[in-house]
């Protein structure tokens, strides 16, 4: 039996969406709310504008696509569905980014992964950003509402056993773990959440929030990139959007302007302010683009002895905050997860050639791997990164690796091999430099003291941008309020992962979720009043 | 502002570099170096440098040539056509960078300079080639591992999201669903 396509059906029965790379002139829009980025931070806000009665128009650069068009292979859904085809770069090309670039944003490509934001995360940006009222209690009716409205529920089916690996060596290792939450309903257990979900199990924006805004009679335009906003005094007039070209990735000569009572930037925390910058904002503190913060994500593989099939099964079923869970302001902590693995990112991943490399990969099927996340922006020496713009008006994260995170590379990569060791692992390849095995955790732990980790001789990966557009009560440290209104322009508001003042030391999408969920509350009756 | 931009510096120092050692390479090299990324990128020059790194990033991967010469003559065309397909999805910037890369490398002189060869791509014996990947791989100079990671990426990523390239590697391909 065909799976049914929310999608598609809203097309046929009337969605109004816009393909701007089939424009064939000049488009001028008005609206209540414009929105710009599909993604959780997007998505969110456009149900609960919508819903509030109020006219909503959706931009996203990316393309619409949906379960009929997800085949589960990476060379289709890189190139479709995220920034850059899965290859954005930071600017001394040391960290590879994943981020979505498509209808529902990162929701519709990633990892399913929903966590609440730490407690210790809150009380940091209580005690050391001005962040004010985003306590647990305060938040809690926020995370509850986004939970029941995406399916969050801790994941029950016995996990994969890339991740039962990990929940086995923890216990023989006496490491603290737990499962993790995932949005999804009648997941298929399939695990290629990652190259968009072909049964509409995961509860994206893409098959939730969005369609409800469309159904509520929102407009969505795709293809479409957000140029600039054009402001008047302290208020914006216009935003000004370039039409893209039927390759999605050129622009076309066609322009569509919006005229909005308020404009939303949703645009993840590379585009978002990338966006501020091109429209020249006052910043009169230079803060937009600053402090952005990746989670710097290492990785270990390790064969085992039996077949592990890491690209079958949930991904990221379990998790462990052993080492994440330290004093703030100390050495950088890190989380540990199971990712899933697919031959071209794997492939990649490995920087070795020839026989060495196809000899590796011939493995696959028994590769346990691990992620380590680094949380970046708590202590005084991890300052994140810088977006700033290249000559044509693109985006570059300027992202420096220093020797605070270096070492917490080494100690993540040290707790990875032994968990991988306990867990029963034949040879442990910690990914650096060319990817040389090790047989026990003793060689391994004496290798990885001695390894010359440096910009692209270790890959780091990220699929987590946070920050460069903060929230917090005071200007001087903070682009937007604490309802996310900018401090400067009276109806320009962030609502998305820009947001965080520092990175939030789990998977993100559930806090940009809950928190933008409240600040686009806030925003629909701020504008219900003012009618 | 391509001072502030340290990836794109970089490129433009070597670029800088063979031009100075190239003068007399004239116009050609000029137009290589300068010219519009969309043409360099679908040029002659890309497709036969990635035809040519084929056997030595993907040895032991691709179907064996003296065991099945068909099978393999056609998983190495479509590496090639898929690596050129990926880098026409990047976007303008990375284009340009990649469209620098091949041009160096496309022009005898600043090709000896990077790659320690001067043969055209066409004659150069595998083993050199071999050389070259390893050498940039385990380069202090950051150019070439950017290089090397952007060639490794390309050519071995358009072979292992290719079917064939499955079964060598255990992977069963995605699940039938519906």
């Amino acid at each position: 039996m065909a799976i049914a396509d929310p999608v598609r059906q809203g097309l046929a029965r009337g969605w109004r969406v816009i393909d701007a790379s089939t424009l064939a002139h000049d488009v001028e829009q008005e609206c209540d709310v414009a929105i710009v980025g599909t993604g959780a931070g997007g998505g969110t806000a456009a149900e609960i504008l919508a819903e509030a009665g109020l006219s909503v128009v959706l931009i996203e650069e990316g393309p619409l696509r949906s379960s009929s068009d997800f085949h589960m292979r990476e060379r289709e859904a890189y190139p479709e569905l995220y920034q850059e085809s899965a290859a954005r770069k930071t600017g001394d090309k040391a960290i590879n980014i994943l981020q979505g670039r498509c209808v529902g944003g990162g929701t519709t490509v990633n990892w399913t992964s929903a966590f609440r934001t730490p407690a210790a995360t809150l009380a940091r940006w209580r005690s050391h950003h001005g962040v004010r009222g985003f306590d647990e209690a305060s938040l809690a009716p926020w995370f509850a509402r986004m939970e029941a409205r995406l399916g969050v529920a801790p994941w029950t089916v016995a996990p994969n056993a890339n991740n039962a690996a990990l929940a086995r060596a923890a216990d023989a290792l006496r490491v603290s773990h737990a499962p993790i939450s995932r949005n999804v309903r009648g997941c298929w257990n399939l695990g290629y959440c990652g190259l968009g979900c072909p049964t509409n199990a995961k509860q994206s924006m893409l098959v939730t929030t969005i369609p409800a805004a469309l159904d509520r009679g929102a407009t969505l335009f795709t293809r479409l990139r957000a140029l600039r906003f054009v402001a008047a005094r302290d208020r914006i007039a216009t935003l000004e959007c370039a039409a893209l070209a039927a390759n999605g990735v050129d622009v076309a000569p066609w322009t569509v302007r919006v005229r909005a009572r308020a404009f939303v930037a949703a645009a993840g925390a590379i585009n978002t302010p990338a966006l501020l910058l091109r429209s020249a904002l006052p910043d009169p503190h230079a803060l937009v683009g600053k402090r952005t913060f990746l989670h710097p994500t290492v990785v270990s593989a390790a064969t085992m002895p039996e077949r592990i099939d890491p690209f079958a099964g949930a991904p990221q079923s379990v998790y462990s905050d052993q080492w994440l869970d330290v004093a703030p302001d100390g050495p950088v902590g890190y989380k540990l997860e199971a990712p899933p693995v697919h031959p071209i990112l794997a492939a990649i991943t490995l920087l070795d050639f020839g026989a060495a490399h196809a000899a590796r990969m011939a493995e696959l099927p028994r590769w346990h791997v691990l992620i380590a996340l680094l949380r970046d922006g708590f202590a005084g020496a991890s300052q994140g990164g810088v977006v700033r713009l290249r000559d044509d008006g693109a985006p570059l994260l300027d992202y420096p690796l220093d020797d605070y995170l270096w070492d917490g590379v080494r100690r993540a990569m040290t707790s990875m091999a032994e968990l991988q060791f306990a867990a029963g692992a034949r040879e442990v390849v910690p990914v650096h430099a060319r990817g040389f095995g090790y047989r026990s955790f003793a060689a391994a732990r004496d290798a990885i003291a001695r390894f010359d980790l440096a910009p692209r001789r270790t890959p780091v990966v990220s699929a987590h941008v946070m920050g460069g557009a903060p929230f917090g009560s005071d200007s001087a440290t903070s682009v937007v309020g604490e309802d996310g209104r900018h401090h400067e322009i009276a109806n320009l508001y962030v609502m998305d992962g820009s947001l965080f003042p520092t990175s939030i030391g789990a998977n993100p999408q559930l806090s940009i979720f809950a928190i933008v969920a409240r600040l686009a509350d806030g925003l629909a009756r701020a504008l219900r009043r003012a009618v | 502002m391509p001072s502030h931009d340290p990836s794109r510096r970089r490129f433009l120092a070597v670029g800088g570099l063979s031009a100075a050692l190239l003068a007399a390479g004239g116009a050609l090299a000029w137009r290589r170096l300068t010219g519009r990324p969309s043409m360099l990128s679908s040029g002659a020059d890309a497709s036969r440098i990635v035809r040519a790194l084929v056997p030595s990033l993907l040895a032991g991967a691709l179907p064996d040539v003296a065991a099945s010469p068909t099978e393999a003559a056609a998983a190495r065309d479509e590496v090639v056509h898929d690596a050129l397909a990926a880098m026409d999805g990047l976007p303008p910037h990375a284009r340009r960078e990649l469209a620098q890369l091949f041009a160096l490398l496309g022009f005898a002189p600043s090709r000896l300079v990077l790659a320690g060869f001067a043969a055209d791509w066409d004659a150069v014996p595998r083993a050199d080639i071999d050389t070259m990947l390893a050498a940039w791989r385990d380069s202090r100079l950051e150019l070439k591992r950017a290089a090397y990671d952007a060639l490794h990426a390309l050519v071995i990523g358009a072979w292992y999201g290719n079917a064939r390239a499955w079964p060598r590697i255990g992977y069963p391909g995605p699940p039938v669903v519906g």
